[in-house]
């Protein structure tokens, strides 16, 4: 038997190239493309009331230039909503060029189509808009006051508002023993991808298809989209997703209005068309998450167990609903976390603003509702005198509880049952990680050099997985090499790595032997996408099923060709041999052997001459077979597999300069069986970094006019290495999922979900120490905001 | 984010390139364009011309000598930060060096260029004021020294004409029984400070007999504050206290979206407090007087 791969710390084979500056992104492709710019809204809410592009037309170089009035049919008609949801009763989406009225400072308004970018950037310059500014609806109090709207036909800027329970949460609340009530915030960031959005397309006349390469998450919904809005039909348009420089949420948005606008131009013209989006373009016309604003109202006993939850909150979803309410569905559901509260009332509002749309970043809606949960935690525990990871433990779900129903429904539709899970042992783990019991007098230590530390907990539990499908084809050639197609996108998680291993322990392949192609419309038609920490689970499991499926191809014309029984036969490195002795046959001349053809072109050919299979009665390629070693299948989960996790953070805050230093940040995670520990473990690493960023750096700063301040990597704040911890400590726990073959869950968010509830905690502990009364009910929060909530707190101590 | 037309001269010559800054009133000089093409491309400065000094002769240099340091307009921030020369005649030059931005924009940025760019907010301005430094400037009538007390009229804004080009700055060297410091606050390592300050503080044996202070982000222009007085010989609590205070009557912080007026504020006095000490420490060690 070869080794296992399933489970090796192996290195990925994607690095030599992307590091090394070889990998092939969109812009890469097609250098004799015309290039495009647009013309975006420099105001937050207006009408349009004329624009005049005469002017361009002069601009040499200048190729088409279009607005809303040049666009036809289906191209006219507003973006698709992806994802309706029956109580999203005033959904709005944008226009591909904006019709009448912008509702954002950068809504598209007007499309150049030019010889180089630099000449298209000269003739936006030219066009000419006379707008009507109208009056801005900014931030969260803006929209629920609504003294002013967004949209004209949305009453209070209410585009949703939906409500969840189990049980009767105001009784239960009423009824208990003790009851807090806190008010919560989290501010805006974005997912920030290195590379930003793009797409390329070229239309061939002789074969009357459209070939679109775009920077995307999901190739099949951007073919759909753009089949739909161009009238052609499937069968003619390819989408290619090449490397992806970072995705995080921002590219399962489709179709971008470029993604349209594009490919119509490369029809038109009759000329590949590129457009590649640039950074200032990115932070004002993609997607920003987070912002919520909520009210907890919570009754729990002496232990700290929480009777009843009820939670109102408020949620910015920018100017548009193009992705429906699949962000706050989330935070109402997530935010139970790993608890089980006796019972829980949930209402949300999703609001319009004059700001750019609120669409799934990493972790999606799960870091406020962790925010949330946690802070409600660390209040009781404050409130009772107890322990905080005392207060957690007495509210968990045990391991003997599993399934265990939360009597909710989930973002796919589906009921929120948790598959599996061991959370006190994850408790245990962490604790341990960071020393948890220690923590006082190490923080005594700290205090006796006159330095003020903190430790923080936040524990999460993570949907993960989402259908509906994936679908795998394995094909192993006469070359002995197997390409493997699964139609899902890669933006950097490793897919050619953590895929093989699967496909290599199944199959009996060498590793080096298989190769992934990913997001190719072409060698998959039938796939969803890479969002929700759903590509291991739903592709994995997809290529396992296919490789099984291949596998047993190729074991029965084995035994037919080596006439010997199918129960006999192993493979190993390639060759499927009859176990114990040196009868054999190598998969690529199975794969001969699998295609009857009477014409021999090489070695591999000739060498299948001296096997015999089939029944020379029958015909060559049975009724119920096909020719070729190959094997196609789709997985197909009943509903998400859920991942968990705690983390814990020591910081110190600095006495005098309110400076925010990381001191240790301890991880403990549980996605099931791993399929590869390094590639999990730098998922976390990269996750927590997005926490660091999340809690302490990152924000969009909007000001009341609705211009964003701070567009630009010099303002808005991600952290650099030197801002992440130095080491990650991490510890795993496998509780395997039940629903798919092979155990896993998916761990491509995790990592985030709880940075801003561990932060916040750990530095609210530090605080406390100096100040009983200090709290923090809002993240992210900087040096500056700290200092300032000292003063707060200080004084209304001293007026004590 | 791409340039608007411009066109692009590249002399090769000193007089050449005067030529062509006094034939385009609206030409720009580009030595390391760590700043300019930024603005360039984002489109918030359009010059006509680009002046592209980095053929000119002899403006590389980093030379150090008992009267101080003299950089070049070419001498990349880099170079001088690794020049031992450099350290031991005026250390607070490399003390500051280390904390503009990052290597790749010190492998290309100059020294010459940031100081004549202006930025309250960077360092080498600051210093150059705090040092009693200067910049000399080519023009069409011939060489002129501005001294850096005359250098920084506003924000962004230095007294050199259009028609001028800095060629070398002056940092003079560090007197005897001085010492100097030097730290900032920023958001991320290598961003611009909300607070910055550094300090010259000279002893005659434990008695302070001069300080003085430079500011960064705080106020307009790149601000300095005699603290002789307000110290009054010692660095103790009261004095510092006082040091600090003084400081603020000169100071005019700001709020932006990364720290209020009072935060700076405050980050001023405290770093008054750390580096005036650091200061006169380092003072007391060259003087051997260390313990």
């Amino acid at each position: 038997m070869t080794t296992k791969m399933m489970g090796a710390k192996v290195q990925r084979v994607e690095d030599d190239r992307l590091v090394r500056g070889t990998g092939r992104y969109v812009d890469d492709v097609a250098l004799d493309a015309l290039h495009t710019a647009v013309l975006r809204s420099p105001h937050a809410h207006a009408r349009i009331l004329s624009i005049d592009v005469d002017a361009v037309l002069d601009v040499e170089g200048v190729h088409a230039v279009w607005t809303y009035d040049d666009l036809e049919g289906a191209m006219a008609e507003p973006l698709p909503l992806l994802i309706p949801h029956p109580t999203l009763t005033h959904g709005r989406t944008q226009y591909a060029l904006a019709k009448d009225e912008v509702n954002y400072v950068g809504e598209a308004i007007a499309f150049v189509v030019a010889d180089d970018r630099y000449v298209a950037e000269d003739a936006l310059a030219r066009i000419v808009v006379e707008y009507e500014p109208l009056p801005a609806v900014v931030g969260l109090e803006a929209a629920r006051t609504a003294a002013n709207l967004v949209h004209d036909d949305v009453p209070g800027n209410v585009g949703a508002r939906m409500e969840q329970s189990n049980g009767d949460a105001a009784a239960a609340i009423a009824a208990a023993p003790h009851t807090l009530s806190l008010d919560l915030k989290i501010e805006r960031s974005a997912c920030m991808p290195m590379e930003g959005r793009g797409t390329v397309a070229r239309w061939d006349p002789d074969q009357g298809r459209l070939q679109v390469w775009t920077s995307t998450q999901t190739s099949t919904g951007v073919r759909a989209a753009v089949a739909a809005k161009l009238g052609l039909d499937l069968g003619q348009v390819d989408v290619i997703t090449p490397d992806v420089g970072g995705g995080f949420g921002v590219k399962i948005v489709h179709p971008w209005p470029e993604e349209l606008l594009v490919p119509l131009a490369a029809q038109k013209l009759g000329r590949a068309v590129k457009f590649t989006e640039d950074r200032r373009e990115h932070f004002i016309s993609s997607a920003h998450e987070r912002a919520q604003e909520h009210h907890v109202e919570v009754g729990f006993d002496d232990e700290g167990r929480v009777l009843g939850l009820d939670v109102r909150f408020w949620h910015d979803h920018g100017a548009y609903t193009p992705y429906g309410l699949i962000v706050p569905i989330i935070t109402s559901t997530q935010l139970l976390g790993p608890y089980k509260p006796g019972a829980y009332h949930v209402q949300f509002d999703s609001l319009y603003t004059n700001t750019v749309i609120v669409t799934p970043y990493r972790g999606a809606g799960r870091p406020q509702g962790c925010f949330v949960m946690e802070r409600t935690m660390d209040a009781i525990a404050a409130a009772l005198g107890k322990d905080r990871a005392d207060v957690r433990a007495v509210n968990f779900i045990q391991p003997d509880e599993f399934p265990y129903e939360q009597g909710l429904i989930f973002q796919d539709g589906r009921e929120l049952t948790y598959d599996s899970g061991d959370y006190p042992a994850m408790l245990d783990k962490i604790k341990e990680l960071v020393d948890w019991d220690g923590f006082e007098s190490f923080r005594a230590a700290k205090a006796a050099e006159g330095k003020r530390v903190g430790l923080g907990l936040a524990c999460y539990v993570e949907g993960t997985g989402v259908g509906p499908y994936e679908g795998a084809h394995v094909h192993i050639e006469t070359s002995g090499k197997v390409k493997v197609a699964t139609g899902l996108t890669s933006q950097g998680q490793g897919h050619q790595t953590a895929f093989a291993q699967i496909v290599a322990d199944e199959l009996g392949v060498r590793f080096e032997d298989v190769e992934i192609t990913t997001g190719d419309t072409r060698r998959m038609a039938y796939a969803v996408g890479t969002f929700a920490s759903r590509a291991a689970v739903m592709s994995g499991s997809a290529i396992h099923l296919a490789a099984k499926r291949t596998k047993e191809k190729a074991l029965r014309i084995a035994a037919d060709a080596l006439e010997a029984d199918v129960d006999d036969l192993e493979i190993v490195d390639g060759v499927v041999s009859v176990k114990g002795t040196d009868s054999s046959i190598p998969l690529g001349t199975i794969a001969v052997l699998s295609n009857p053809l009477r014409y021999a072109f090489d070695e591999a050919s000739k060498a299948a001459t001296q096997f015999n299979v089939g029944d020379p009665t029958k015909p060559p390629v049975a009724e119920d077979d096909e020719p070729g070693l190959e094997g196609t299948d789709f997985y197909s989960p009943p509903r998400s597999t859920f991942a968990s996790g705690m983390h814990a953070v020591i910081v110190e805050t600095d006495v005098e300069t309110a400076e925010i230093r990381i001191l240790k940040y301890a991880v403990v995670h549980d996605c099931g069986h791993l399929i590869n520990p390094m590639i999990v473990e730098g998922q976390i690493h990269g996750g927590v970094a997005q926490g660091v960023g999340g809690a302490l750096y990152e924000r969009m700063a909007y000001d009341e006019s609705g211009q964003l301040l701070n567009a630009s990597f010099m303002d808005f704040l991600m952290p650099y290495v030197t801002e992440v911890p130095t080491s990650i400590e991490i510890d795993h726990l496998e509780t395997p999922s039940p629903l798919n073959p092979l155990g896993i869950k998916g761990a491509g968010e995790a990592g985030v979900i709880p940075g801003s509830a561990a932060f916040a905690a750990a530095i609210e502990d530090a605080e406390r120490s100096a100040l009983p009364s200090f709290g923090i009910t809002a993240m992210p929060i900087s040096p500056s905001e700290l200092f300032a909530l000292r003063a707060v707190h200080a004084s209304s101590e001293e007026s004590k | 984010m791409k340039p608007a037309p411009f066109d692009y001269v590249r002399p090769g010559t000193l007089e050449e390139a005067l030529q062509a800054l006094a034939g385009h009133p609206e030409a720009k000089i580009l030595a390391g364009g760590q700043s300019l093409v930024p603005l360039l491309s984002m489109r918030l400065a359009a010059p006509a011309v680009l002046v592209d000094i980095n053929d000119l002769p002899d403006l590389d240099h980093v030379r150090a000598d008992a009267d101080g340091v003299r950089i070049g307009a070419l001498a990349r921030h880099a170079e001088v930060l690794k020049d031992a020369e450099v350290a031991r005649v005026q250390p607070l030059v490399p003390l500051a060096l280390a904390n503009v931005a990052h290597p790749t924009i010190r492998n290309r940025g100059t020294t010459v260029g940031s100081l004549v760019h202006a930025d309250a907010a960077a360092e080498m301005p600051m210093v150059l004021r705090l040092l009693d430094g200067s910049v000399d400037v080519a023009g069409p009538g011939g060489r002129r020294t501005i001294p850096a007390a005359e250098l920084y009229v506003g924000p962004l804004e230095s007294s050199l004409h259009h028609d001028e080009i800095a060629v070398e700055a002056f940092f003079p060297a560090l007197g005897a029984g001085s010492g100097v410091a030097f730290e900032e606050i920023a958001r991320r390592h290598g961003d611009y400070a909300m607070c910055g300050v550094a300090a010259v503080v000279t002893v005659e044996g434990d008695r302070v007999v001069s300080a003085k202070a430079g500011y960064l982000s705080v106020s307009d222009i790149p601000a300095v504050v005699d603290l002789t007085e307000a110290l009054d010989g010692s660095v103790d609590a009261t004095a510092l206290a006082a040091a600090a205070a003084a400081a603020l009557e000169e100071l005019d912080p700001e709020t932006d979206i990364h720290a209020t007026a009072d935060y700076r504020a405050h980050l001023a006095t405290v770093l008054t407090a750390r580096v005036v000490t650091a200061a006169y420490d380092d003072a007391r060690t060259r003087a051997g007087g260390s313990r």
